[in-house]
């Protein structure tokens, strides 16, 4: 595409300003519009199907809660990929966070635990930096053994720190939690509490979301969504965050500007295991309360899914976590909530083609439509939706979103390619 | 000479560190290494452990077979897991359900078991191929869905019928035309070794051959190497990964063959699962190499039979998994060590040799 000269040709030269035209700027407005008209259509289907599990404040507490152990490794690996290094150990740290949290946790006390549950993660993550930064191996293979690494480690500690039933820990003190203190008398959660049984369009939604952020918050869910704007102001509003991405974007020509490459990749990975190690700490204290082998389950990769899915955004990885722990939320939920998420699908589906008709795409639109009848037809036919089908959703959601929109979705440019000081090719 | 040496410096230097790291721990938390390390000998080497060793690491072969066909031209299938556990489910059924001559019902259960497996790393394929995925986050999806997939078929009125007097819940049983007769290796042992050992040999030798007799395994090698290299000289790099992950998909639905017609004849809840993340370290082990491969699986299979004694001398048998994955790691660090190490040497000697030819031209000017 370039010429030798590294100018751009004029094909290029017009593509960005195309892309430009064509992106839509996220503001505070627009955003608030796109999550009320997610919550309208929500109420609908909720009133049309009478599922009130579809928004309860349990079901988006829940939701809530789920959302952060996948959510912490997701920016986990957005920390580390951001810097270049593709980190697949996010599940070994996060395993490493688990048992962290169950050891200290019992012994010391839950927020020991969480410290404890860094501590480890971020091993785990220094580890996958000897490997990948020092050593220059692959950034998968360490990955996989690392998650090898991370679960035998922790079978093998707990034979030593939980004699007698070594596959899990006693139950971890739980945490204090949060709810909105009553003014005069007057309690704000009842009253949202209130108002969400009452089944009201959009204000009994609002209000079961109101809900469920003040009531019984345990207080490391403010930590985690606190994280979210630190990284985003650490990575993209300071100088020391410039130089990180520029580590994943263009490592060489970075070095060239003087920037430290081997320790910004140190610090990304190490962060990303603490991330990782803190999401796992919090499956195991908030909930579970308890250390269980092979309690993970996979949540590390979702979270790297969560990211791949936020485009390597911190925006969008926290509406990748939220949609994937809403999924998992459902899976515990009535099969009748669960189904008449069908109905939601259709719906959307039904608006995007709207969307795509009005920007006279056809293809798209006809293809949504088809879809969309489908789904329809589906949610006719039946009244419950097989268990696993909340489980497969955000693996499929993932899936879809790489496979439909790969063409928007930027990795970081050197994402995965190993450096070595001073021998750019 | 020398590169006899180099090919086996790393793993030497890996193993040596893993027993390293594995004997620090044994002494800190108290226990007497070397007497750990006999008792695991003397309990791996007895005639049913073997046999035990012998089984397992056919099936641990086939595993890092299929990843190491994919790994040779860095492609990575993460997903050999979900494509062997699919391929073993699909195969338990259509074996339990049909009714065939011997050697026919055999060959229909492997071929229903190679085509599953494929066609489910096939997806991973045409994914990177038309829209550009990372066939590592896919497969690594494909992994969780395939779950999903087996949950779903694996329960009664599917695929699933309840085993007598149990909970387990598994395919109808294959007959007896399904299955294949175990061979007697290790004299003393009770349990016969796998019959489909020879089919694990066969892969094996079949690596080996399309590597280094093909020009379809040299293309492999070569995009593995260097792809700009391979793209320049005419291969067709999307044709190539298409192939490579159909093959690798086909051989990891072999993984699941000797347990299911050599021993349990059936796909039940406790049919083994995460394979394709052990064969994944084993093919890093041995170097995607099939004699490399061979001595990995065997030494993984005697670590994971020998380490059963452990339980009984108040040893966590977990330190084998320690070590395990502490090998992987350090290998794959050496062999990049020693790989870097060549390259200096080399240059070191190309340029001693130019600066000879440099003070001959100035002798003879």
């Amino acid at each position: 595409m370039t010429t030798k000269l590294g100018l751009p040709t004029p094909g290029e030269m017009v593509a960005p300003l195309a892309v430009q035209k064509r992106t839509v700027k996220l503001t505070g407005w627009r955003l608030a519009l796109v999550l009320s008209s997610l919550v309208a259509l929500l109420s609908v289907v909720r009133i049309i199907t009478g599922a009130q599990e579809l928004d309860s404040p349990g079901t988006i507490a829940a939701a809530i809660g789920f959302a952060i152990p996948l959510g912490m490794a997701g920016l986990g690996g957005l920390w580390s990929e951001r810097s270049g290094v593709v980190n697949i150990g996010l599940e070994g740290m996060m395993i490493l966070g688990t048992w962290g949290a169950g050891w200290a946790g019992t012994f010391y006390g839950p927020w020991w635990g969480l410290l404890a549950g860094v501590v480890l993660g971020a091993i785990g993550g220094l580890v996958h930096a000897v490997a990948t930064v020092t050593f220059g191996v692959d950034q998968i293979v360490s990955g996989v053994a690392i998650n090898l690494l991370g679960l035998g480690v922790t079978q093998y500690l707990s034979t030593l720190a939980f004699p007698g039933q070594p596959t899990q820990s006693p139950q971890i003190p739980a945490i204090s939690t949060f709810t909105f203190p009553t003014i005069f008398g007057w309690s704000l959660t009842d009253w949202c509490a209130d108002i969400a049984s009452n089944g009201w369009f959009f204000v009994s939604d609002l209000a079961s979301i109101l809900r469920a952020i003040t009531y019984d918050v345990p207080y490391t869910t403010f930590i985690a969504v606190l994280l979210l704007p630190v990284t985003f102001y650490l990575l993209w509003r300071t100088a020391f965050g410039l130089r990180l991405r520029s580590c994943g974007e263009a490592p060489y020509a970075a070095e060239s500007l003087g920037v430290n490459v081997y320790l910004h990749k140190y610090v990304a990975v190490i962060v990303s295991g603490g991330l990782a190690g803190f999401g796992g700490a919090v499956l195991a204290t908030v909930l579970s309360g308890i250390y269980r082998e092979g309690q993970t389950q996979g949540q590390g990769f979702i979270g790297l899914a969560a990211m791949i899915f936020g485009n390597w955004r911190v925006g969008g990885l926290a509406s990748g976590s939220l949609l994937f722990g809403y999924t998992q939320a459902m899976q515990l939920r009535s099969g009748e909530a669960v189904h008449a998420l069908l109905l939601v699908i259709t719906i959307g589906l039904v608006l995007f083609a709207m969307w795509k008709a009005y920007r006279r795409q056809v293809t798209p639109a006809i293809a949504s439509v088809l879809i969309a009848g489908a789904v329809f037809l589906w949610y006719r036919s039946t009244d419950v939706l097989p268990d696993q089908v909340a489980y497969v959703t955000p693996y499929v959601a993932t899936l879809l979103v790489l496979s439909l929109a790969s063409q928007r979705l930027r990795m970081p440019a050197a994402d995965g390619r190993p450096y070595i000081k001073g021998q750019e090719h | 000479m020398r590169k006899v040496v180099f090919v086996l410096a790393a793993p030497l230097l890996a193993l040596a560190f893993a027993v390293l790291v594995t004997t620090v721990i044994l002494l800190v938390s108290g226990h007497p290494p070397l007497e750990t390390y006999k008792q695991m000998w003397d309990y791996g080497t007895q005639p049913d452990s073997l046999s035990l060793t012998l089984n397992l690491s056919t099936t641990y072969y086939l595993a890092a077979i299929a990843v190491a066909i994919g790994f040779k031209m860095n492609l990575f299938n993460i997903g050999v897991d979900g494509q062997y556990r699919l391929g073993a489910l699909f195969a338990a059924y259509v074996g339990g359900t049909v009714s065939l001559p011997p050697v026919l019902h055999v060959a229909v259960i492997v071929v229903v078991a190679m085509l599953v497996g494929a066609i489910w790393a096939g997806v991973a394929a045409v994914l990177k191929n038309r829209r550009g995925v990372s066939e590592v986050i896919s497969t690594i999806m494909l992994n969780y869905v395939a779950t999903g997939i087996i949950a779903f078929l694996l329960t009664e009125g599917r695929f699933g019928v309840l085993a007598e007097g149990s909970n387990n819940i598994g395919t109808p049983v294959i007959p007896d035309s399904g299955h294949v007769p175990g061979i007697s290796v290790i004299s003393g042992a009770s349990e016969p070794v796998y019959g489909l050992i020879l089919l694990a040999a066969a892969v094996g030798v079949g690596y080996w051959w399309m590597l280094n007799r093909t020009r379809f395994g040299f293309d492999l090698k070569a995009m593995g190497l260097s792809p700009t290299a391979a793209a320049a000289s005419g291969i067709n790099a999307k044709r190539m990964v298409l192939y490579v992950m159909l093959l690798s998909g086909a051989l990891a639905g072999l993984i699941g063959m000797p347990q299911l017609l050599g021993s349990s004849y059936a796909y039940n809840l406790d049919f083994p699962a995460g394979l394709g993340f052990t064969g994944i370290a084993i093919a890093l082990l041995g170097r995607n190499s099939p004699i490399g491969i061979v001595f990995g699986s065997l030494l993984w299979a005697f670590l994971d039979v020998s380490r059963q004694i452990l339980d009984l001398t108040g040893v966590s048998k977990e330190i084998v998994t320690i070590m395990q994955g502490v090998a992987v790691l350090s290998v794959v660090i050496a062999y990049e060590l020693v790989r870097r190490y060549g390259i200096r040497a080399q240059q070191r000697e190309v340029g001693r040799q130019l600066a000879a030819d440099a003070e001959l031209a100035e002798a003879a000017a």
